[in-house]
């Protein structure tokens, strides 16, 4: 895999990318030492580009466009496993977390499938107030144009009473299109 | 001992875990903690908010506990963690940034209800001792393996609840329905999340290793206190099984469903045909 940045590490350094990082994830990264328990612990290591450790390295390099561009911040489950095991106490998934966030902003996500489950989500919560799961997996696999993602279980969960085939919509829908709206004229200022 | 608690279940206990949910209710009413429905409770943003700022989710959260607090209750119980970690953070955010979640939020927020979670409520509030009590049908020469999945327990300073690295609240749990508990060393590793439908193939090695180190520790049965956890184990080992070549037949039950069978809750009420590995070789004599 081709890693261009890696060998001009002064070039590419992005001073305010460290300083927004550690603002927005109020995790001191400059901390980190390298001891690697987080990437040990880490389960997604095997499927990440850059092992969890490395990408706390390059952020401490303010390698921006290597570190939002990554695969390895949206494989990140969130797990915790990192955050728990770090020696100097740094809350490395809410790292991670910054980072995610900083890259739907910045519009540089790498795994676009998993923004967009994310988002078909959030505007079901919006449209509904609670997750309609059946229309969540249908809307996701047209839009993804992955039309048979999970349809080998589609016949055992529905025999099963496990899918509602309509969705409930909560009472309060107002005030939820209210947070959303809210909370989109706050990201705007 | 907490004997009224804020229900709140969360999207999947009306769909894909609604086995938990009728697990969670049936097995509260027999131990006689009363659940307190939050009227129209919304969605708690779950993962998919967190690729935005925290306000969001945090706000989306909060008007549940907001809705809670309004019916004079200050404790809401929740069997998903993935909801729990989203109501403990809506509280974090309020400390954190109180005028801006405020102002996302739009209604009058106080801080003071507290999440946890189902298995905290059996631990802590009921204890296995008085579980054991009360058994009628204990598991007798069955191995069950606890599988905590990672947001239960941390991280600790947040979760407030067992240990990190070596939980032992379903263990003790499991063990007062009669089950044998052996040791597992894969409590605590992810298995794959809310990564099922996007990237099904890392679910598929992080779930497979799961389930090899139960058959290798001869479970004959997991124990899960999480939908996705569940879902991802059970729903999808016969996807595992194809994926990795394997022949998988562990049935994956919640907890919930496990004490409420020991307790001799008939097993349809808690929903154990609709999980989806046959349960039947769990509930013979051996």
């Amino acid at each position: 895999m081709q890693r261009p940045h890696v060998l001009q590490i002064q070039k590419t350094c992005d001073q305010e990318f460290i300083k927004r990082v550690e603002r927005e994830s109020g995790q001191q990264v400059s901390k980190c030492y390298q001891c690697g328990n987080c990437g040990a612990s880490c389960g997604y290591t095997f499927d990440f580009d850059f092992p969890v450790n490395q990408i706390m390295r390059l952020v401490q390099l303010g390698q921006k466009e290597t570190v939002l561009g990554s695969r390895s911040i949206w494989l990140c489950a969130n797990c915790q496993a990192c955050t728990t095991r770090c020696p100097c106490n740094i809350e490395v998934a809410r790292v991670m977390e910054a980072l995610r966030i900083m890259s739907v902003a910045e519009g540089v996500v790498s795994k676009k499938n998993i923004l967009l489950f994310y988002d078909e989500f959030l505007e079901l919560v919006r449209r509904y107030g609670r997750v309609f799961e059946t229309g969540l997996v249908a809307r996701y696999n047209i839009k993804a144009l992955k039309p048979f993602t999970d349809a080998d279980l589609g016949p055992q969960v529905l025999m099963k009473g496990k899918l509602a085939l309509k969705p409930h919509k909560i009472k309060g829908l107002k005030a939820i299109e209210e947070i959303f709206k809210r909370f989109e004229s706050h990201r705007g200022k | 001992m907490l004997k009224r608690v804020a229900y709140y279940p969360g999207c999947s206990c009306e769909g894909m875990a609604i086995e938990y949910d009728q697990s969670v209710r049936a097995l509260c009413y027999v131990l006689g903690i009363e659940l307190v429905g939050i009227p129209d409770w919304n969605c708690c943003g779950s993962t998919p908010s967190h690729s935005y700022d925290p306000l969001l989710g945090a706000a989306l959260a909060g008007r549940n506990l907001a809705i809670a607090r309004s019916q004079g209750l200050d404790v809401v119980m929740t069997p998903c963690p993935s909801c729990l970690k989203a109501l403990k953070t809506a509280n974090q955010v309020f400390r954190e940034r109180p005028s801006e979640f405020l102002d996302v939020l739009g209604m009058p927020f106080s801080g003071d209800v507290r999440a946890i979670s189902v298995l905290q409520l059996l631990y802590e509030e009921i204890g296995p001792n008085l579980i054991q009590k009360a058994v009628k049908f204990p598991f007798k020469n069955k191995k069950i393996v606890p599988y905590y999945g990672c947001l239960l327990t941390r991280p600790p300073a947040f979760a407030q609840f067992d240990d990190p690295e070596n939980p032992v609240s379903m263990d003790r749990l499991i063990e007062a329905a009669g089950a044998a508990v052996p040791d597992f060393p894969h409590k605590t590793e992810c298995c794959g999340a809310a990564l099922g439908i996007t990237q099904r193939d890392v679910v598929m090695r992080l779930t497979g290793r799961i389930l090899d180190m139960a058959r290798a520790v001869g479970a004959d049965a997991l124990a899960v206190a999480c939908p996705l956890c569940q879902q991802n184990l059970d729903l999808r080992q016969d996807q595992v099984n194809r994926a990795l070549k394997e022949n998988f037949n562990l049935p994956v039950l919640y907890i919930t469903q496990i004490i409420g069978c020991a307790l001799g809750i008939d097993r349809k009420t808690l929903g154990i045909e609709k999980l989806a590995v046959k349960t039947d070789a769990l509930f013979q004599s051996a």
